[in-house]
């Protein structure tokens, strides 16, 4: 093998097609507020966790409804149940009861 | 979405190419990546009877500089001027280009100076300013590849080869890379707009061949210039081919067909590099899948000695191809120059196979 000095970085491209919904359609089942968001961030900036964890919740919203299940139980379980992302969501996202929810699924699923 | 309702609206994306007459700019790097392309160009279209005519004194378009964050517009515009300029002095009107960057640019050009006249104005200030030159804009501007396609029936029915298999008679299964700057940026400038341009299909069906559909087939080849030239950033060069590659292996294509310089060099060179790195090729039987410009497949199909075409400098052997096409080639020769004395044999990949 020769080095060139370069190295083929790994292909990140998401393919919709073959995400796993369960996670997403039971977390919405049990809370469809889910379907508000707006990807603002507002939730991550706040996460008094997120200071000191690696608990995303934005990236947990957007891995969640790509079906990307690989990443969902990253730092789930650091969430303090606060609530300061709840009152900063400018959607009126019930994020606690999202983090329960999850929790549940993650029960149910595996 | 229907697939053929989406190909009936871009069917409208049609363009005027002249017929004859064209004043000719080559690229500033063709020459160095494929170096018969240029010249096939010029031979088949007098071949053909066309009158093109060249001035040597044209520089690069700055293209290359003004994508890659160097040039400004204004100085590329000033340039472009000049180019116009020396086609005026020359008598034509139709102005014909070798580089799809260049085509990009001089579109690019031409629309601006369409929506800001006070710019053209200032641009021709400074071309007078600078080179005591005036000039016409062109009546019609076509790259060299839209020149090929208008003539891709002659050059079928003047050909001696087609783009079939000769032992099996199944059409050579080809996939078509068009470059970014061709009709990605002003989809009415090219044959076929953005999504479905037939520029090269058109060739590759007149003369036989299959055209081959693949999920990445609109990505870019990987040139995309910054991605290139520092040589930190290659990786995300490669990467780009590489995901092509992928996605094109399945549906075992023997021929990628090109009309820019950039899509060629990198989908050809980077087919070598991926197999050193990872011992990965992506034809039959360890393989590469041959790389080629239009000039180079038209100078085949017309029956030019495959040498004459500069094929050996291919990195990716073109020799599988020629086979199935049937196309007799001395391997003996293979590494000579026009006088017959040896260029000097590369040494052989280690992973992919070498003739």
């Amino acid at each position: 093998m020769i080095d060139f000095g370069y190295t083929l970085t790994r292909d990140r491209q998401f393919d919709y097609d073959r995400g796993d919904l369960r996670y997403y359609r039971l977390v919405r089942s049990l809370e469809p507020s889910i379907d508000l968001c707006i990807g603002c961030g507002s939730c991550s900036a706040t996460c008094s966790a997120a200071q000191f964890t690696n608990l995303n919740i934005r990236k947990l919203h957007t891995v969640i409804r790509r079906g990307d299940t690989t990443s969902i139980k990253a730092g789930l379980r650091k969430c303090m149940f606060c609530g300061k992302c709840q009152l900063v969501c400018p959607r009126g996202v019930n994020l606690r009861n999202l983090i329960l929810a999850l929790n549940r699924a993650i029960e149910q699923l595996g | 979405m229907k697939p053929e309702g989406k190909r009936l609206v871009w069917n409208e994306y049609q363009k005027e190419i002249a017929n004859d007459n064209y004043f000719y700019v080559r690229s500033c790097v063709r020459q160095n990546f494929f170096p018969a392309a240029e010249k096939t160009f010029l031979r088949y279209m007098k071949e053909m009877g066309r009158n093109v005519f060249e001035n040597p004194s044209h520089t690069t378009c700055s293209g290359i500089g003004y994508h890659s964050d160097i040039v400004p517009f204004e100085t590329a515009m000033t340039m472009v001027a000049r180019q116009f300029a020396l086609m005026s002095e020359a008598g034509y009107e139709n102005f014909v280009t070798s580089c799809i960057t260049s085509f990009g640019l001089y579109s690019e050009v031409l629309e601006t100076w369409e929506h800001f006249p006070a710019v053209e104005e200032k641009i021709r200030g400074h071309l007078r300013n600078a080179t005591g030159r005036e000039f016409v804009k062109p009546k019609n501007l076509a790259h060299a590849s839209d020149v090929t396609f208008k003539l891709r029936k002659d050059i079928s029915k003047a050909g001696k080869y087609r783009l079939i298999n000769h032992i099996t008679g199944n059409p050579i299964r080809v996939v078509e890379h068009i470059g970014c700057h061709y009709s990605k940026m002003f989809p009415s400038k090219g044959v076929g707009g953005a999504e479905y341009p037939y520029v090269l299909i058109g060739m590759i069906e007149e003369w036989g061949g299959e055209v081959i559909d693949y999920p990445e087939r609109r990505h870019c080849c990987g040139f995309g210039f910054r991605q290139y030239l520092v040589k930190a950033n290659r990786g995300y060069s490669v990467s780009s081919s590489k995901k092509k590659f992928d996605s094109m292996k399945p549906y075992k294509p023997e021929l990628i067909l090109t009309n820019c310089p950039g899509c060629p060099m990198f989908l050809d060179r980077w087919q070598y590099a991926i197999s050193e790195m990872e011992g990965t090729t992506y034809g039959e039987n360890g393989q590469g899948i041959p790389v080629m410009t239009y000039e180079e497949l038209a100078g085949l199909i017309l029956g030019y000695d495959p040498w004459d075409l500069g094929l050996q400098v291919h990195q990716v052997p073109v020799e599988p191809l020629l086979e199935k096409m049937g196309i007799p080639y001395d391997p003996a020769k293979k590494f000579l120059d026009i006088n017959g004395n040896s260029m000097g044999k590369p040494k052989p990949p280690s992973s992919m196979k070498f003739y």
